[in-house]
């Protein structure tokens, strides 16, 4: 093997040469199987499912990295991994250049104002007896920031107007019932944003949302891009992930599989479940309509990973080899970026 | 020449339970031909599920429906549930969104199919379950499953079982209201391939209702664009991509990311209008980036503006161009 063929290693890529924002390294996360009462009796061995399975990947500051895959992939609970709200069974996640894997809650709580979330859904992650106005305060409030009470309407009013709420002051009185989806979402976003946070975790966050509004929510994340802030993008949708990501990391059953600048996985993608994955994306100019290369066979089961190449069972070039060999994601032949990785032996 | 479905004119008034009531079909004329593969799209809350409801003959009894529904020309709206009654399920059926999550738990998928088969006397006994076993093949289902619960059935599967429990009267006319939707994209993919095939294969008319104008795009030959209650436009799915001639629909595909090209789609500013009041003027008015006078006091008329494609803008009166 060439040595620019050599792969990360299991190190996590930044595009410079510091430290990225974020730095995930190996990263392994497994979910108890229920044994059931009969299981329990008779004692029978614990069994886990891992979900999350040596997965490397980094952020960095004003970067929006996709992570992308089909339901089930391990992509939420990558996402949930890095903020610690599952565990990892092992590997390691660095914020700043610090590991905070082994940090206990207690040292942990400073660094979660940094980290931020937000969910798909913003019809359930706003309480709906609190005004906007509460609503964006309350995390300054658990973090005892914001200074006094002036000092703190005053940043509430400036993360208001930032989310383009316009005008905020109309806003701060409101409940969630008299808001649409996407100025829910938008005040969800603001409530993250009083924090003043480095990395914002976004999990579908337009997906609930009407398409017409989905670009304005989209096209805020990208501005806080812009200032700095770095973005870990969870969707399904590839197109979003197209024309907002900076990165893309394609993940199949506990893995990624595929790695690289947006431009270069949409354009030039290299592994085979990625190619399939852009064909069925259904294309918004009838004249583009093409053959989709629908993968049949069994779907993903993380509690029955396939030997060898995981993809193998569906992947229409597998080889023989492919049954035996675990492919390790390294820089295709046919890569333009020097930052492309696929994890497959033909690639 | 008449299509083989209809409508004229469909209203749909709610009553709403604090009094007043809201507009939520307002005046809806389209037509759609045997084998022929029509999507009606737009923003939740436009009206389009209700319009198919309302073709189906399935509103709560808080609705009043008038107008005309036409299928092979005879218009089964005017007798209310007696004359809908004899079509529904076995001329125009319908897949209802989430359908796939309405299965009886603890009922084998082919014996509610059987079921269905029995309910219309298409066919009883080892009949229906044959009957059955091809409903299932046809949809890409392999017979033997027929006797498993709806939980051993992955969400694609159970979604192609609910389009064969639709099909099970030979329905010429298919009503899918997001049958798509909460499926990852390479299911959406096998259920798109699957209604393609369905409406090549058996000539079934296809009414797909979905806010996502890509799966439109990509499987239909024409789709009509609603907003507010209102048909805005509607032609073949290319001209409505490459020529439209309401800003509405430009705006809407301007808003749809896609795969390839460059720069970030723009939303659409403001919210559609509510339809518990009235409204003066072009409803899309405080959203259009094209307005002009006209368009404040004057409600402008679905009117044809080229062969088979109709629009409701004032802007194709003043010959101004819409510009993709």
């Amino acid at each position: 093997m060439s040595p620019e063929r050599r792969g990360c290693g299991g190190r996590a890529l930044s595009s410079n040469g510091a430290d990225p924002l974020l730095a995930v390294d190996d990263l392994v996360v497994a979910y108890p199987i229920a044994r059931g009462l009969a299981g329990a009796v008779l004692r029978r061995p614990e069994q886990r499912v891992l979900a999350v399975d040596g997965v490397s990947f980094s952020v960095d500051r004003g970067e929006l990295v996709a992570l992308v895959g089909e339901s089930g992939c391990g992509k939420t609970t990558t996402a949930q991994a890095v903020l610690r709200l599952v565990e990892a069974m092992s590997g390691r996640v660095s914020f700043d250049g610090r590991d905070i894997t082994e940090l206990s809650n207690r040292a942990l709580r400073p660094l979660r104002r940094n980290m931020q979330i937000i969910y798909q859904d913003p019809y359930e992650s706003l309480d709906p007896r609190m005004t906007v106005r509460d609503a964006v305060e309350e995390p300054m409030l658990i973090h005892g920031l914001g200074g006094s009470r002036e000092a703190r309407r005053e940043l509430v009013l400036e993360a208001v107007a930032r989310v383009e709420l316009t005008p905020p002051d109309l806003f701060l009185e409101r409940y969630p019932h008299e808001l649409s989806g996407g100025q829910r979402q938008r005040v969800a976003i603001a409530a993250s944003l009083v924090l003043e946070p480095d990395l914002l975790v976004a999990d579908e966050p337009v997906s609930m949302l009407d398409v017409s509004v989905r670009a304005g929510v989209l096209n805020l994340l990208d501005r806080l891009r812009q200032d700095g802030l770095g973005i870990l993008m969870i969707t399904h949708d590839l197109s979003t992930a197209a024309r907002y990501a900076d990165r893309i990391a394609v993940m199949y059953l506990g893995r990624i599989v595929e790695v690289g600048p947006a431009s270069e996985i949409v354009e030039n993608p290299q592994h085979p479940y990625t190619k399939a994955l852009l064909s069925v994306v259904p294309r918004r100019d009838p004249r583009d309509r093409k053959r989709p290369q629908v993968l049949t066979g069994e779907a993903p089961d993380a509690t029955r990973i396939p030997s060898g190449c995981r993809f193998h069972p569906r992947c229409p070039v597998a080889i023989e080899e492919c049954r035996a060999h675990d492919p390790e994601l390294l820089r295709p032949r046919n890569a333009v970026s020097p930052d492309h990785r696929a994890a497959c032996i033909l690639a | 020449m008449s299509a083989l479905l209809e409508t004229e004119d469909l209203q749909v008034w709610f009553d709403l339970p604090r009094g007043g009531t809201l507009h939520a079909v307002q005046g809806i004329s389209l037509g759609l031909e045997r084998g022929e593969r029509l999507g009606l799209v737009g923003e939740s809350g436009c009206g389009k599920t209700t319009t198919a409801l309302a073709l189906m003959g399935l509103l709560p009894a808080s609705a009043t429906v008038s107008g005309r529904v036409l299928l092979n020309g005879i218009d089964i709206l005017r007798g209310a549930e007696e004359t809908m009654r004899p079509h529904r399920w076995v001329d125009l059926s319908m897949v209802f969104q989430g359908a796939m999550n309405a299965f009886n738990p603890v009922k084998t998928v082919g014996s509610q199919i059987v079921e269905v088969l029995e309910l219309h006397h298409r066919a009883a006994g080892r009949a229906a379950r044959v009957r059955t076993g091809e409903l299932l093949a046809a949809v890409g289902i392999p017979d033997d499953r027929a006797g498993r619960y709806p939980h051993e059935f992955s969400g694609g599967m159970r979604q192609r079982a609910a389009i064969a429990m639709a099909l099970a009267c030979n329905p010429s006319v298919l009503i899918a209201d997001e049958p798509t939707t909460a499926l990852d994209v390479m299911v959406q993919a096998q259920i798109l391939e699957l209604l393609d095939a369905l409406c090549r294969d058996f000539g079934l008319a296809l009414l797909l209702v979905t806010h996502d104008l890509p799966i439109v795009a990509q499987l239909c030959d024409r789709a009509a664009v609603m907003y507010a209650g209102e048909l805005v436009e509607h032609g073949s799915v290319d001209t409505l991509f490459h020529a439209p001639r309401h800003p509405y629909t430009r705006l809407l595909f301007a808003a749809t990311p896609d795969l390839h090209g460059d720069g970030l789609p723009a939303s659409i500013p403001g919210a559609p209008p509510r339809l518990d009041r009235q409204n003066e003027g072009c409803p899309f008015r405080p959203r259009c980036d094209r307005a002009f006078a006209r368009c404040v006091d004057e409600r402008p008329l679905l009117r044809t503006v080229a062969p088979e494609h109709g629009a409701a803008c004032h802007l194709n009166d003043v010959a101004a161009e819409v510009a993709h």
